[in-house]
């Protein structure tokens, strides 16, 4: 047997409502390319019984692991891993791919200290290489850029968003439908943590980090209500709205919205930064977006040294103009 | 109460960060340190924790150099009662990885007595996110990760974390880990009392027990370089050509 074609590769598919999250089916599209390069099969996991026939559509995958136990219709860490590690036995799998958000990062250390190994987290290359994996990841933000090689494998990979295309805009359907593999019924009772409750308040419609589009605000926008300027150009363009840490430590927008070395590191294909001057550890958390657009009142504004297109001009005239010649086109 | 805070002293998030020469850490020039400002919110939250709890204690834990004594330093005069150094001869960090740091942690934390082990989600430098997690599996002990509130009920602990965009409210008895998220609260500064205090205290120095790395950092780089920004010109009748430029330049719209 030749350890190449040992590799095999296992999935979490995360969903929301029973469909597949974009930042899982990035996660897959990174399998696939890893298993044409010369790693092994691919399976993927999905345990909410509401996604499993988006999972199932998905062909070209050797294998899908389910569930249809109602314990996986809300996140629990303790199932999930031990559905995970399950899956992941019974499918010899080498490599763990999981999407880098909260859930990712939470099953991924589990994982990896039930494996054995660690995390190469938030990677935004990767390649199969000798029989091991090589990633490469911004650290610091995004501050810098480092390359890790696994030493050996098992290996336990974290995939950022929006670093991969979409599984399904090059996907390619196989002849054949992938096995469905049911996982043994989860033992509720040996659960120990108990989650009591689920409330949707203040609920995005797309998470900051897979957002294709991000308008982001700053102080220049002179206080919370005037948020309603970025909240209108982001419904335009289809997008969602971030802040900078001024403004969410002021309490104008939640903590959730903040981008940054402290908050959210993000790559849409475009930013548009509106009255934000730029800190460095706010540069760090976005300067990886494809296109960014500045507009700011300061012409040495240091978010105009890492912007692609600037406006030089007051946000409450620049945005609305904006919103207006896009609702209107 | 036992209450454990790992710590990691990490660069300050305005610190601008180069390779060294050899291209495999950063130049520590020029650049201040400090405790990482998210295990500073699980800090913030243990000791409202302990002196809310009676009986209890923080203990402020930090594997690293001995240069990591200055935020187990910094950690004493915030308020927590007792620090321990994992002592492992390593530069600034780059080359642990974080299944190194969850068993050095895990093995030094398996001989303690142990109610929570409160540390930030991720630490602001490597960005790995998952040493809580990785921690809480080995020792075989319930995890409640990215927390913005945390109430003790008399018998457990019970945390709101925000998963796929909702509020989910968990509890779990001790022993047990949790991870901070922003928001959670805002740390105090040291009181000056407070700094004298630590002045007078010893940091517990222990070795670290290293595991072998599974990660092998090969070189570190500048990120790539941004082409340089176009200005469109002033104000609204800028608009026009920005909306010309996204959709056949940049191809975004």
């Amino acid at each position: 047997m030749s350890p190449m074609n040992d590799a095999n590769i296992l999935v979490y598919l995360e969903s929301v409502e029973g469909q597949v999250r974009k930042a899982s089916r990035e996660a897959l599209a990174l399998a696939a390319a890893l298993s044409r390069s010369g790693c092994g099969k691919v399976a993927a996991a999905v345990l909410d019984p509401l996604a499993r026939e988006a999972a199932a559509a998905l062909r070209g995958l050797d294998q899908v692991y389910f569930s249809p136990h109602r314990l996986f219709q809300h996140y629990h860490n303790e199932a999930f891993e031990k559905a995970l590690l399950q899956a992941a036995e019974d499918f010899r799998a080498r490599i763990v791919i999981l999407a880098s958000n909260e859930i990712g990062r939470d099953l991924a250390g589990g994982l990896a200290a039930a494996l054995g190994t660690a995390v190469a987290a938030d990677v935004t290359q990767v390649s199969f290489e000798g029989g091991t994996v090589a990633v490469r990841r911004p650290i610091y933000a995004g501050k810098a850029m480092a390359a890790f090689r696994f030493r050996r494998l098992p290996a336990v990979i974290t995939v950022r968003p929006n670093a991969f295309a979409d599984v399904l805009a090059g996907w390619t359907p196989g002849a054949a439908a992938p096995a469905l593999v049911e996982l043994p019924e989860p033992a509720e009772a040996q659960l120990r943590a108990r989650v009591l409750e689920t409330t949707a308040a203040g609920r995005k419609k797309t998470d900051l980090t897979e957002a294709d589009i991000i308008v982001s605000g700053g102080r220049g926008l002179k206080g919370p209500e005037n948020f309603q300027i970025l909240e209108e150009l982001a419904d335009v363009l289809g997008g969602v709205v971030g802040a900078s840490r001024a403004v969410c430590d002021a309490g104008w927008r939640p903590h959730s919205d903040q981008v940054g070395q402290t908050g959210k590191t993000v790559s849409p294909k475009l930013y548009i930064a509106c009255g934000l001057s730029g800190a460095i550890q706010h540069l760090a958390g976005m300067s990886s977006s494809k296109c960014i657009v500045a507009i700011n009142k300061d012409p040495n504004a240091p978010i105009l040294q890492v912007a692609t297109y600037g406006i030089v001009g007051d946000l409450f005239e620049v945005v609305p103009a904006l919103t207006q010649k896009l609702g209107t086109e | 109460m036992k209450i454990w805070v790992p710590i990691k002293r990490v660069p300050d998030t305005t610190a601008r960060i180069r390779p060294d020469k050899s291209g495999k850490n950063i130049d520590p020039a020029d650049i201040k340190f400090v405790i990482n400002p998210y295990d500073e919110y699980a800090l913030e939250e243990s000791l409202v924790l302990r002196d809310k709890i009676p009986g209890s204690e923080v203990i402020a834990v930090s594997l690293g150099p001995a240069e990591a004594g200055t935020v187990l330093r910094q950690a004493l005069a915030m308020g927590a009662d007792r620090a321990v150094l994992l002592e492992a001869s390593l530069p600034i960090g780059l080359e642990i990885d974080n299944a190194q740091a969850g068993a050095a942690l895990a093995g030094y934390l398996q001989t303690q007595p142990v109610d929570l082990i409160f540390l930030g989600r991720i630490a602001v430098d490597l960005q790995s996110g998952v040493v809580g997690s990785w921690l809480a599996r080995q020792l075989g002990i319930p995890r409640i990760t990215e927390v913005i509130k945390v109430e003790w009920t008399g018998e457990r602990f019970r945390a709101q974390h925000l998963v796929r965009g909702q509020v989910e409210v968990v509890e779990a008895a001790p022993p047990l880990v949790l991870t901070a998220q922003k928001g959670l609260n805002e740390p105090r500064y040291p009181p000056l009392k407070g700094i004298l205090a630590a002045k007078k205290k010893t940091i517990e120095t222990v070795p670290a027990q290293m595991s072998e790395a599974a990660l092998e950092l090969v070189e570190i780089e500048p990120p790539p370089a941004r082409q340089p920004v176009k200005i469109l010109g002033h104000g609204p009748e800028a608009v026009p050509e920005l909306i010309r430029l996204l959709r056949t330049e940049a191809k975004v719209l």
